[in-house]
């Protein structure tokens, strides 16, 4: 039976913004009406410890309630995460990668062994100390995965974090954190 | 905490207690299971499963009118999964507060504390002399729940357009392969049952929204005409013959003509995933049994290494 939904991984560390990116993720794509599931990997919470979140994006409603196996789309938020883990795990020909490094997509395709997959590659943490002054590379990876995953629209992207955001920084901080979008939005790049 | 439970439930008040089910340590473990609000199945509380954010909702809202019946004045534990539900993310609606404190109604305390002109006790000690007679009003109170949860079950479906009974029966009618189950996991069981359908396989599903009181005959009266039956147990209940909830629906179909064999998957603990090949497992399993009859281990456990 065909897959009714979109499932997404995303791999960071605690502390990057993973889980929150994914809140974000859920967030805006039901504001354009979707069905959405948004649930991280709890474990002993670290900074730095390797994570997982989970998204399922639909526009109907999900009944399952399982982990994520066969994701659509895998984001890496970290790169150190690439030759640690697993970041195929469960993978197939359609999955799309959304990867935060300062290589280009050819130089990871290679190191992950990957071929006919669809793999992006963005700059997010050099976006985030230019931009947000931390490197937390989240919301630039959001910016991404607007422009290459076709899962959310970048406007929708945009007033929703300034509507969830503005109820917790300064406005200095939600504007970089637009700003970050942005540009990653404009700098993500495939082979 | 177990006794606090009884002294609620002895005392008829009408507590409304969100139980969001965790494991118990040891080991130390924060993720989902049953152990908790099933350890306490006997402690004389309504309890209330949901399976997701929705149902959560929804059920605390009716949990009040319930508990609050001047046929049952007992607490209610609204059930909902630990992490699976209530630490992620998922769609739900919200009701406006006037329609649902019109729903509700004020609170309306039978023998109040502060009526210094009719006194009353709270509390008191109550040895051979009237013990048991309180006990027995209470598990007639409990009866009494039954038909207060469905009444109220239709009220809240007429009025907000979500009704609510006992369980929920998925593909129920004709099934053969019947899986029986409480909490997160039916929704997953749910698209199972969607697949093997659309092969032609009589798959279905009950899920089960009202633990205590159980209604054996209602639950009987569904699944007798099965021809095999699986129990999801996402606890155990250490050296009993099955989980808390295989007991219970084994128990029903008891004694019933043509009663269909029925075997228990003790699951999930601690968290542990619970996917969509293991609800193939289970089907797989029951069309087996159809062909070649119950095995001799009734009860399993499964998502586990062993």
């Amino acid at each position: 039976m065909e897959k009714q939904f979109t499932e997404v991984r995303w791999h960071g560390r605690g502390g990057q913004g993973a889980v929150t990116a994914a809140k974000v993720l859920a967030e805006t794509a039901l504001s354009s009406g979707k069905y959405v599931q948004a649930f991280p990997e709890y474990g002993p919470e670290r900074m730095g410890a390797p994570l997982r979140a989970y998204n399922r994006l639909s526009d109907t409603p999900i009944s399952i309630h399982c982990q994520v196996t066969n994701p659509d789309v895998v984001v890496v938020v970290d790169p150190t995460m690439i030759g640690t883990v697993d970041v195929t795990d469960g993978t197939g020909n359609n999955t799309l990668f959304v990867i935060n490094t300062n290589e280009n997509a050819g130089q990871v395709k290679e190191k992950l062994g990957l071929d006919k997959q669809k793999l992006y590659t963005v700059n997010a943490t050099k976006i985030a100390l230019e931009t947000i002054k931390r490197p937390i590379p989240n919301t630039p990876l959001l910016g991404a995965l607007a422009k290459v995953s076709g899962l959310i629209n970048i406007d929708d992207l945009l007033a929703d974090l300034e509507k969830n955001f503005s109820k917790k920084f300064t406005e200095q901080i939600v504007t970089a954190n637009l700003n970050a979008v942005k540009r990653a939005y404009e700098e993500v790049a495939g082979e | 905490m177990w006794e606090r439970l009884y002294i609620a439930s002895g005392n008829r008040l009408p507590i409304i207690m969100t139980t969001v089910n965790r494991a118990l340590s040891a080991p130390i473990n924060i993720h989902c299971d049953h152990s908790d609000a099933m350890g306490a199945r006997d402690a004389g509380w309504i309890q209330l499963y949901s399976e997701n954010a929705q149902e959560a909702y929804d059920n605390l809202i009716q949990a009040v009118r319930i508990a609050e019946h001047r046929d049952v004045r007992l607490p209610v534990m609204v059930c909902m999964d630990g992490f699976i539900i209530s630490h992620s993310i998922e769609r739900m609606e919200m009701l406006d507060d006037m329609p649902v404190r019109n729903f509700i109604g004020p609170f309306k305390a039978n023998y109040p504390l502060l009526d210094i002109n009719n006194p009353v006790t709270y509390g008191p000690i109550d040895l051979q002399d009237y013990y048991i007679e309180h006990k027995r009003q209470q598990a007639e109170a409990m009866k009494l729940a039954g038909p207060v949860i469905l009444e109220i079950g239709k009220e809240f479906g007429e009025t907000f357009g979500r009704s609510y009974g006992f369980f929920e029966g998925y593909m129920l009618d004709d099934a053969e392969l019947v899986i029986v189950g409480l909490g997160s996991s039916t929704g997953t069981v749910r698209s199972v049952v969607d697949e093997l359908r659309a092969k032609g396989i009589a798959a279905g599903l009950l899920k089960l929204r009202t633990f205590r009181p159980f209604p054996a005959h209602e639950i009987a009266a569904a699944i007798g005409g099965a021809k095999a039956v699986a129990v999801l147990d996402r606890s155990d209940s250490f050296g009993a013959y099955g989980g808390p909830l295989f007991s219970e629906v084994r128990s029903a179909l008891f004694g019933k003509n043509d009663a269909p064999p029925v075997v228990d998957y003790i699951y999930g603990l601690g968290g542990r995933d619970f996917g969509i090949a293991d609800v193939h497992g289970i089907f797989d399993d029951l069309q087996d049994i159809v062909q070649n009859g119950a095995p001799e281990d009734e009860v399993q456990y499964i998502t586990v290494r062993e």
